[in-house]
């Protein structure tokens, strides 16, 4: 297949203004007359359908919790970048847009990442016009910090609870829409299938989780706003119910996989402290600005500390390795979350991690209580100091915080061209669910601001394009034969999941998933081990479908059901994955091969060979997917290694 | 830790329920009291039995699907925490705990533990909002807003939507769910232009979901995992008095 990115050509600065220009537009009394499906109410799917309905288009919107507010972009706590320069700080589009191309290793396409940086500035005026109380100066004025390493202050945060207001306030501008009656709601409805005729998105059919309806929605075009996949680890930040199935369905209809392996890894979570562990907490990166990460450097000293025989505090300094501040003397604890990540790895690798499980280090924040006071670490972090707490029992004021890398973005997502269009035209995807800005890594803050870049800023602008292209009249209705064979389909796959019978609960396969993945698809991969992935997801594939045990019957809520559906798409998505991980024959981001290293065990980017997307094509049940490749093309920076010595 | 655990169960909302007992001899005090469902649903899943329904997502305290009523308070013995946050260790050996879920006209039970809350989406779509569309915002240093009141609307905004306020009211009341939108909106210069209407509009439609009188005895702001003050009640209060006696008075 051949991969059209549909960038325009012409400077940089000029590419969106001009594409904006040449799209086609929707006459305003026509707009009427389209119908459009958004999957997914979070910042995208949120920002989408209330930009859209105001536009004039009819909307139904859809969610599998019991209202759009749930959404797990309410998780977020950090902030939202912007190229305000609020602070003369030397900020600019620019600069935004060469940080986030450089933090994501150069896999990511320019004039997206432009556009990305240059929309950023109407984000922030959008979402304090709705009543988002972002942080102030005494003056009144919008505070700033700066976030993730960046150089310049340029996150606008909300307490620690910013994902939380921008979805509250992108969620009231849905509101606004629903009262007008411009958007139709569907909550506790979930996606189960993308309906293609004629080579165009059509519909999707859902099924209502209360009554167990399978339904049909016809539309002009879809919009799949479903957010990330690191659910596939069974164990990451991500909310229970976060799921790839929307995507997974439309990937099998049509639509192109990108960099199924470029994940991202958070070094600060809270560990994992049994088997019955469900999720884990992210906890802010910002308590790296003051933490130190440190180990036992002995590994009878890390055994005697599990076995409860001493306590951190009792061993002296010279028995402890800072290992960051010693491998990277210049950025120390702030290096970037996949370095930490890594290398907290390494440690517990070698025997040296803490916790009953070995599966931790310390972040230590005993130096900086000394020199600034109690009060001051407690100004700066006692919410957090307080959460940790609440979930582990112990007190870091007096002993040394535990924590350890954990699942938290995918950078991965469905192939998007610069109007976020699919390889099915019609069928879109927007924010998370699309793999097109973060390249392999994501900085801190930059993931709000692609969600609503694309619902606000880019989608109203694009869909019309298509949609004038096509014309009103170009729709089926949901009681001709494709909605009703999709349907039959989807019925079909609910009734065998219930039919298996087997031993096993759903969680257990998914668990059994997440290990595969940990082991061998997380932090650091080979070519042997994933090899080894590959065989243990086929077998457990063959597993899940003959031994799972869903108990109940379709026709009410059935919440086993659910998620066994879920995980029978999480399976084959980690079987794609453990694919794209073997091809990607470099070390890039969040994407680390051990064979591909530098001498002091860096990552080592071969640009010669894998400057490309890598968009992998449906071809068939149990069979291999075809590789395409989108060549990325750099003609404002440069690429360079990045280092952090 | 060996627990024993009272669980209603309830087909669906046709159906009458009841508290069924079971038995957990293994339970970690470092398990989360979501996990210890779990633990309690991969039992019964094996037995034969179905699982107890309930609803969970972030599992961090934030998004405010879940929704236990625990041994008669609202997400349970801690303060300032949902029901996922909720730890073992917050019980000892040999406990008995009655789960029940949130009590409400306005709140039907689903299934089991599930509520239906869209009464407080609806409650929203009647007015809790500033009237914007996209891309006709000004600049956003150009509306000053002094540190103190941004703190303010924070305080409200950082409502969860959970409605353990409901829960914990005798009167069910949606009293604190409505304050905090209406106040939030309030307090902040972009949602003067629409004061009048909202509140009177969300109050209306409070009403009409059948949410309980407010009392003014403060179980809400005590049990909300998020503590919002009842001083965002008495604001909602002045605002709705206000809109009443200078507006349309919209039914």
């Amino acid at each position: 297949m051949k991969l059209e990115s549909k960038i325009p050509a012409g400077p940089l600065a000029e590419k969106w203004a001009r594409q904006k220009f040449g799209l086609k537009l929707v006459n305003p009394a026509n707009k009427r007359k389209y119908d459009i499906i958004v999957v997914g109410t979070g910042l995208a799917g949120a920002s989408a359908a209330a930009s859209l309905a105001e536009l004039g288009y009819n909307v139904k919107a859809f969610c599998f919790q019991d209202s759009p507010r749930r959404a797990h972009s309410i998780a977020a706590q950090g902030g939202i970048n912007a190229a305000k320069n609020y602070q003369n700080d030397g900020d600019s589009v620019f600069r935004l847009f060469y940080d986030t191309i450089k933090g994501g290793d150069y896999r990511a396409r320019e004039g997206n990442v432009y556009r990305l940086a240059e929309v950023s500035v109407n984000i922030i005026d959008q979402c304090v016009a709705q009543g988002v109380p972002f942080a102030r100066e005494y003056g009144g004025l919008l505070a700033n910090r700066s976030f993730g390493g960046a150089q310049v202050s340029r996150t606008f945060y909300a307490r620690g609870q910013t994902g939380q207001q921008l979805l509250l306030g992108a969620y009231s501008a849905l509101s606004r829409q629903v009262a007008n009656g411009k958007v139709k709601l569907y909550t506790r409805t979930e996606m189960l299938d993308l309906v293609v005729e004629g080579g165009k998105a059509r519909g999707i059919v859902t099924r209502n989780l209360i009554t167990g309806k399978i339904e049909s929605h016809a539309g002009h075009a879809v919009l799949l706003c479903t957010g990330g996949y690191g659910n596939v680890f069974y164990l990451s930040t991500n909310a229970m119910g976060s799921n790839v199935t929307a995507a997974w369905r439309a990937h099998k209809k049509g639509a192109l996989f990108a960099n199924p392996c470029f994940t991202q890894i958070h070094p600060t979570c809270i560990p994992v402290s049994g088997h019955y562990q469900s999720k884990l907490t992210l906890m802010s990166e910002s308590l790296r600005n003051d933490g130190r990460v440190w180990v036992p450097k002995k590994q009878e000293d890390s055994l005697r500390i599990r076995e409860g025989k001493i306590k951190p505090t009792d061993l002296p300094e010279d028995a402890r390795d800072y290992f960051l501040e010693r491998r990277y003397p210049s950025f120390g604890n702030l290096v970037p979350r996949d370095v930490a990540s890594r290398n907290a790895k390494y440690v517990c690798d070698e025997g040296r991690g803490v916790a009953k499980t070995g599966l931790a280090v310390y972040l230590d924040f005993a130096d900086a209580i000394k020199r600034d006071g109690r009060k001051t670490i407690e100004a700066k972090y006692g919410n957090l100091f307080e959460m940790y707490e609440k979930i582990t029992g112990e007190n870091p004021y007096e002993l040394p915080m535990m924590i350890y890398p954990a699942v938290h973005y995918t950078m991965g997502g469905l192939w998007v061209d610069y109007n976020l269009m699919t390889t099915i035209p019609g069928c879109y995807a927007l924010g998370e669910a699309n793999f097109s800005d973060h390249g392999a890594n994501r900085l801190g803050a930059s993931a709000l601001m692609q969600g609503l870049a694309d619902g606000y800023f880019v989608i109203p602008y694009t869909v019309g394009d298509y949609l004038a292209t096509i014309g009103p009249a170009d729709k089926i209705a949901v009681d001709s034969p494709v909605f009703k064979e999709a349907e039959k389909k989807v019925h079909d796959t609910v009734q065998q999941l219930l039919s298996i019978k087997g031993d096993r609960p759903v969680d257990d396969f998914h668990r059994d998933l997440g290990h595969i993945m940990w082991e061998y698809c997380g932090m650091s991969r080979n070519a042997e081990g994933l090899k080894i992935a590959k065989q243990k997801i086929q077998q457990l594939k063959k597993d899940f479908w003959t031994n799972v045990k869903v108990l109940g019957d379709s026709e009410e809520i059935n919440q086993a059901l659910e998620q066994a559906s879920r995980v029978a798409d999480f399976i084959e998505l980690g079987e794609l994955m453990v694919d794209d991980a073997l091809n990607r024959e470099e070390s890039c981001g969040g994407h680390f091969r051990e064979e591909h290293q530098t001498e002091d065990g860096e990552a080592l980017r071969d640009d010669e060979n894998f400057t490309y997307v890598a968009a992998w094509e449906y071809q068939g049940e149990n069979q291999p997917e075809l590789l395409n490749k989108e060549v990325l093309e750099f003609e404002n920076v440069k690429l360079t290694q990045r280092s952090y010595k | 830790m060996k627990i024993t655990l009272k669980v209603w169960r309830q087909k669906n909302n046709n159906t009458p329920g009841k508290l069924v007992e079971y038995q957990l001899d293994n339970v970690s005090e470092d398990m989360s009291f979501l996990e210890m469902f779990d633990v309690l649903n991969d039992s019964l899943t094996r037995k034969g039995e179905e699982p107890v329904a309930f609803d969970h997502d972030c599992r961090e305290g934030i998004c405010g699907m879940c929704s236990m009523y625990i041994n008669g308070r609202a997400h349970g013995p801690q303060t300032g925490a949902t029901t996922c946050q909720l730890h073992m260790r917050s019980f000892s050996d040999g406990d008995t705990i009655v789960v029940e879920p949130w009590r409400a006209r306005a709140f039907p039970v689903i299934k089991d533990l599930m509520v239906d809350r869209a009464a407080f989406d609806r409650v929203i779509q009647a007015g809790g909002y500033v009237s914007v569309n996209t891309g006709s915002a000004r600049d956003a240093n150009e509306i000053l807003i002094p540190r103190t009141i941004a703190d303010e609307a924070m305080d409200a905004a950082a409502c969860i939507g959970c409605g353990a306020c409901v829960a914990a009211c005798k009167n069910a009341s949606a009293m604190l769910f409505v304050s905090a939108k209406v106040s939030q909106l309030a307090i902040l210069p972009q949602g003067k232009a629409e004061h009048v209407e909202r509140a009177e509009r969300m109050v209306a439609q409070m009403d009409a979901e059948g949410f309980g009188a407010c009392s003014f005895t403060g179980a809400c702001s005590v049990e909300c995992p998020k503590s919002i003050s009842l001083d965002h009640i008495a604001r909602l209060n002045r605002e709705y008095l206000g809109a009443k006696l200078t507006s349309d008075n919209v039914q």
